[in-house]
Formats: structure tokens, C-alpha cells, sequence
């Protein structure tokens, strides 16, 4: 019985693990592509090792696992948000060509803070310079 | 079928999905088109590294191997961050104006 339930977790870890696969190689945009890396692939290493503890059935491994686990969805997202972060600040336009970015006048240039609205004296001049 | 035999099969099956998605992903790293995705690309393959470590794991029946995977995760979650600030301070245009870098903006397209 948990041979099986281990077989079906590693499976289904498995699957995800390649459609975020299929996604970072397929998908025509960083930010896109970051959709695929961070939650598939999250998901599926998180879902094959939550099958180490059902095949070992010791409590300690149990724990190391869950910890794991916990510790790659708490920082998953971090790492893919500083990522995209640094992406746009650096001039990388999201969309792909539809020309549509939200974030466009929102990040301070010199400090790099985000504001929630776009029309700040320096958005303004930026729109003068253009 | 046993469940010995169907746990085998599976552990064969996960092994090759595994193998082609590093594949696919290794393909990324050489094309792609910005620092930025190899970065991302890196990451995930950290994260398959991660899935390989649990199939042997269980495929060899010793379960300390999920330290490995929890060091391995730390370790990529570090690379990523470092690498990220990395990509902050190297790609910034002249002038440090996000809009005004309209015209030397890649648009991640290969």
C-alpha cells in the first residue's frame, strides 16, 4: 500500500516537474517562463519529496521532510519575485511585444522603490524626455 | 502486479520524465537569450536536482538523502538571490532611467 502511494506521489512530481520543463523551454517571455519555474517546478520536488517519508515511515526523516518541503514553498516565491525584480529594473520589457506594462513610471530609478501610483514628478519628466 | 513491481515502474517512469525535463532545461540555459533566464533556468534545474535526490532516495532505500535535498535547495536559494543582485547592479542602463532605456531594451525573445 505505501509502495504504491509512494510510486503515485513520485509520479505525479514527476509530471509537473516537466510540464514546468516544457514551460521554461516553450514560453516567450521571462516572466512567463518564471510562472512555469516558480509553481510547477516548486510543486513537483515538493510532491517527490514528500514521498521519501510514506516509503521510509520513520519519523525523524518525516520531519526533515516536511521541513523541506515548507522551506522550498517559503522561498520559492522570494527568489523568483527578486529575480523578476531585478529583470525589469534592468530594462527587460514584460508582454512580449503587446506593450502592455503596468509597472511602467512606478519604480523609483535611483532608489528602487515601487509606488502605487504612476504619475510622480518623475514619471513626468520621463514622459518630457520622450 | 505487485506493489514492489509497480513501485519500480514508477521509479523508472519519474526517472525519465526527470531526465528529459533537465534536458529541456539545459537547452534554456544554452539559449537563452538574457542573463536573466539562464539565472532562471539554473534555478529550476536546482529544483529537478532536487526531485532526482528523492528517486534515489527511495530507489535505494536510504532516507538521509533528504539532507542532501534540503542542502541542495539552500544552496540554490542563495545562488538565485546572489545572482539576482547580480543582474540589479551589472544591466542597469547609463543614467539608471528605467524608461529611458527604450531603446536598448532587449524583448527576451530568441
Amino acid at each position: 500500500m505505501m509502495d504504491i502511494v509512494t510510486g503515485i506521489l513520485l509520479l505525479i512530481g514527476s509530471v509537473f516537474a516537466i510540464a514546468a520543463a516544457i514551460g521554461v523551454l516553450r514560453f516567450p517571455d521571462l516572466y512567463t517562463r518564471m510562472h512555469a519555474a516558480s509553481k510547477a517546478g516548486t510543486l513537483g520536488s515538493g510532491l517527490m519529496l514528500l514521498a521519501i517519508p510514506i516509503a521510509a515511515f520513520q519519523p525523524d526523516i518525516a520531519l526533515r521532510a516536511v521541513a523541506g518541503v515548507v522551506f522550498f514553498l517559503l522561498t520559492a516565491p522570494v527568489s523568483a519575485h527578486l529575480l523578476a525584480r531585478a529583470a525589469y529594473i534592468s530594462g527587460l520589457v514584460p508582454g512580449h511585444g503587446s506593450g502592455i506594462d503596468d509597472l511602467k513610471g512606478r519604480y523609483d530609478p535611483n532608489t528602487g522603490n515601487l509606488s502605487s501610483h504612476a504619475e510622480s514628478p518623475r514619471s513626468s519628466r520621463k514622459k518630457v524626455q520622450n | 502486479m505487485t506493489a514492489e513491481r509497480f513501485l519500480e515502474i514508477c521509479i523508472l517512469m519519474s526517472l525519465a520524465l526527470l531526465a528529459v525535463s533537465f534536458l529541456m532545461i539545459t537547452v534554456r540555459i544554452v539559449i537563452g537569450p538574457t542573463l536573466a533566464d539562464r539565472v532562471l533556468a539554473l534555478d529550476s534545474l536546482v529544483s529537478i536536482g532536487i526531485g532526482f535526490i528523492a528517486i534515489i532516495a527511495i530507489k535505494t532505500g536510504y532516507p538521509l538523502y533528504v539532507d542532501v535535498a534540503i542542502a541542495l535547495g539552500l544552496v540554490g536559494f542563495l545562488a538565485t538571490v546572489a545572482l539576482a543582485r547580480f543582474i540589479l547592479r551589472r544591466e542597469r542602463p547609463e543614467g539608471s532611467e528605467i524608461a529611458a532605456a527604450g531603446k536598448d531594451r532587449k524583448t527576451g525573445t530568441p
